[in-house]
């Protein structure tokens, strides 16, 4: 792959639709374009980066002991030694957030990416192969649709205790029918289009028509639904630590965090429960800024096709 | 349309079918057989084995789904060993209590997110439109429970004009009449319902104000007050119609959250007690009628949208 040199790059014209774009301008770069200028995208984005560092990075740098229970320390209010105070259990609030913050987004991002890898196969199998295949194919989508997601999921978590990959291969494996629906969608369109026909005349295999050819042209209604997807899977897990299912200790994640300083609510202890609170909805936020950032903007890669 | 509803009706009873069979595999493998609850854990597996046979637990696992449907058909859901109760006598118990904690939220929601995207959408980027844009998008983010939480500290605690515990009464029309108790809870599950319900009223009625005839309405001297009750409300409203039915079962799941919150003694609390007791029988009956609801609101959905608009009822 050859890239347009640098000088023809900047001398296309900027024009927001229409006009004469060049050859050079790929609609990618317009999207990418469309998104940086997109502000609720770039606060988003910089709320996302901001917790991965926090969760990750911030280990390194603000250390705590999260293994040993110290029931002397239990309880305290913030102060230079807790920044955040301490939990019930006398863990550090912050050191405790941090490894919270790991466990939902190695949990949100592997979850999307079973989802995807599943939802992504099964839209484009069965949009290339049509007929009965595809009515088959997507009834059984209708099917995993109305299955109760989080009851299923908390049943799952009872039976086969909680911890990173047993969740996200749960959470994952009911929640890839909207990304097959929308690869679907995709395939059935670009199937007729004169590439296929190009690729199938040479003797293409199917697979290989799918993974070089369909895939890769479906990749935008993909990547916006990665965002919602890692949304809802933390949300998910939220929802099943407070309900106590969640991660065992050592490990912990924020919902667990939060029903662990629930219980010290009418004491006053705010630090247990606000700052996780806040933990969560920000993160999911900053992933549904950039969610509605990015379908914007592939609105505007599609537009130019 | 006749034709178009029998189809749309054929195609929900297979897709319930196959969640039915599905759910049911999927609880089948991970528990085959309450011999164990019921005969105890140090039961020989002679024992086991004759419970089973007995109870027809040994039968293949076609026969024993297509029984189990039977036996829904008729009204019975299976025993439960931990409560020593039918699952139908529990179901019977606290299905009221969580209709109506899942009803009036629904209604509350729904008197609130209608108006309120209107006036979005009429008002549009004005202070009170970014106001409430902000709130949605994060109410939306949020879980129930924090917001549970948030509005206990708030309305309960800080200052005590609510009580953080939910009704206890048995009797439905206590609970109904009980406010102090009840409000916070119900107000827990419709805010987060409005948070989504009135983003999609906003844009539904933008839509509907860029058409022309709104234009033709205003052009014509139409008071604006007619325009928006004659034409914009009643066609920006349509998409709430599929939105109502879309979330029932998004209520139900609501539901499991604020009554384990506010230990509301409804079938999501039930749910709650039958994962930590393990308690098998509840959590398949539970989570097919989640299914159920998920089939039906979808088919209430398309139906009520066919009668409610003459563009599709007539097509």
């Amino acid at each position: 792959m050859t890239m347009p040199p640098a000088d023809v790059e900047r001398a296309a014209p900027l024009g927001p639709e229409g006009g004469n774009l060049g050859t050079v301008q790929s609609g990618w770069r317009l999207a990418l374009r469309e998104f940086v200028s997109n502000r609720l995208a770039v606060i988003g984005f910089a709320m996302l980066i901001f917790f991965v560092l926090f969760s990750f990075v911030g280990p390194l740098i603000y250390h705590t002991d999260q293994l040993d229970t110290n029931l002397t320390l239990a309880n305290l209010p913030p102060s230079g030694a807790h920044l955040l105070g301490t939990d019930g259990d006398g863990f550090d609030e912050l050191g405790r957030m941090m490894k919270g913050g790991q466990a939902a987004l190695e949990i949100g991002f592997f979850a999307a990416a079973v989802a995807i890898v599943i939802g992504a196969l099964w839209g484009a199998v069965s949009g290339l192969a049509g007929g009965i295949v595809d009515s088959v194919m997507m009834r059984v989508v209708d099917v995993f649709l109305s299955v109760p997601f989080l009851f299923v999921v908390l049943i799952l978590a009872v039976k086969f205790g909680a911890s990173v990959l047993s969740l996200s291969l749960v959470i994952g494996f009911f929640a890839w029918q909207v990304p097959a629906r929308l690869v679907r969608g995709e395939v059935l369109t670009l199937r007729e289009r004169d590439f296929v026909l190009a690729a199938r005349t040479a003797g293409a295999t199917p697979w290989r028509l799918i993974s070089r050819h369909l895939l890769p042209n479906a990749l935008g209604v993909v990547i916006v639904n990665v965002t919602f997807q890692v949304a809802d899977a933390i949300l998910a897990v939220s929802y099943v630590g407070f309900l106590g299912f969640g991660l065992h200790f050592p490990n912990v994640d924020w919902g667990d965090q939060l029903s662990g300083g629930a219980e010290y609510l009418q004491d006053g202890y705010w630090w247990l429960i606000y700052p996780v609170g806040a933990c969560i909805v920000l993160t999911v936020m900053a992933l549904n800024f950039i969610g509605d950032a990015l379908r914007d903007s592939m609105d505007v890669r599609l537009r130019r096709r | 349309m006749i034709a178009y509803l029998l189809r749309r009706l054929g195609t929900s009873i297979v897709v319930l079918i196959g969640v039915s069979i599905f759910i049911f595999l999927l609880l089948h493998a991970i528990y085959p057989s309450p011999a164990r609850d019921v005969l105890g854990l140090g039961a020989k597996p002679v024992a086991v084995a004759a419970w089973n046979k007995d109870n027809g637990y040994d039968d293949p696992v076609v026969v024993q789904y297509l029984r189990y449907m039977n036996q829904l058909l008729h009204g019975n859901l299976g025993y439960s060993y931990a409560e020593n109760q039918t699952v139908v006598a529990l179901f019977r118990e606290r299905v009221a209590r969580s209709a109506y904690l899942s009803g009036i939220s629904l209604v509350i929601a729904v008197l609130i997110a209608l108006p309120l995207g209107i006036f979005q959408a009429v008002k549009r980027n004005s202070i009170g439109d970014n106001v409430a844009t902000s709130a949605a998008f994060i109410l939306y983010s949020m879980p129930s429970f924090f917001l549970g939480l948030i509005l206990i500290q708030v309305l309960a605690i800080s200052f005590p004009i609510f009580s953080f515990e939910a009704s206890q009464s048995l009797n439905v029309f206590v609970v109904m009449g009980d406010w102090n108790a009840m409000t916070l809870p119900i107000l827990t599950l419709a805010l987060i319902t409005v948070a989504s319900f009135s983003r999609y009223m906003r844009s539904s009625s933008m839509d509907v104000l860029a058409q022309d005839y709104i234009k033709v309405s205003r052009a014509k001297g139409l008071p604006e007050r007619l325009v928006l009750w004659r034409h914009l409300v009643r066609n920006a409203s349509l998409p709430m119609v599929t939105l109502i039915g879309l979330s029932l079962p998004a209520l139900l799941a609501g539901n499991l959250i604020t009554e384990q919150l506010f230990n509301f003694q409804g079938l999501g609390l039930l749910f709650f007690e039958s994962l930590q007791k393990v308690d098998y029988p509840v959590m398949l009956a539970y989570t097919l009628a989640g299914a159920l609801l998920v089939v039906v609101g979808n088919l209430i959905a398309d139906i009520a949208l066919t009668i409610a608009d003459p563009r599709i009822r007539l097509a």
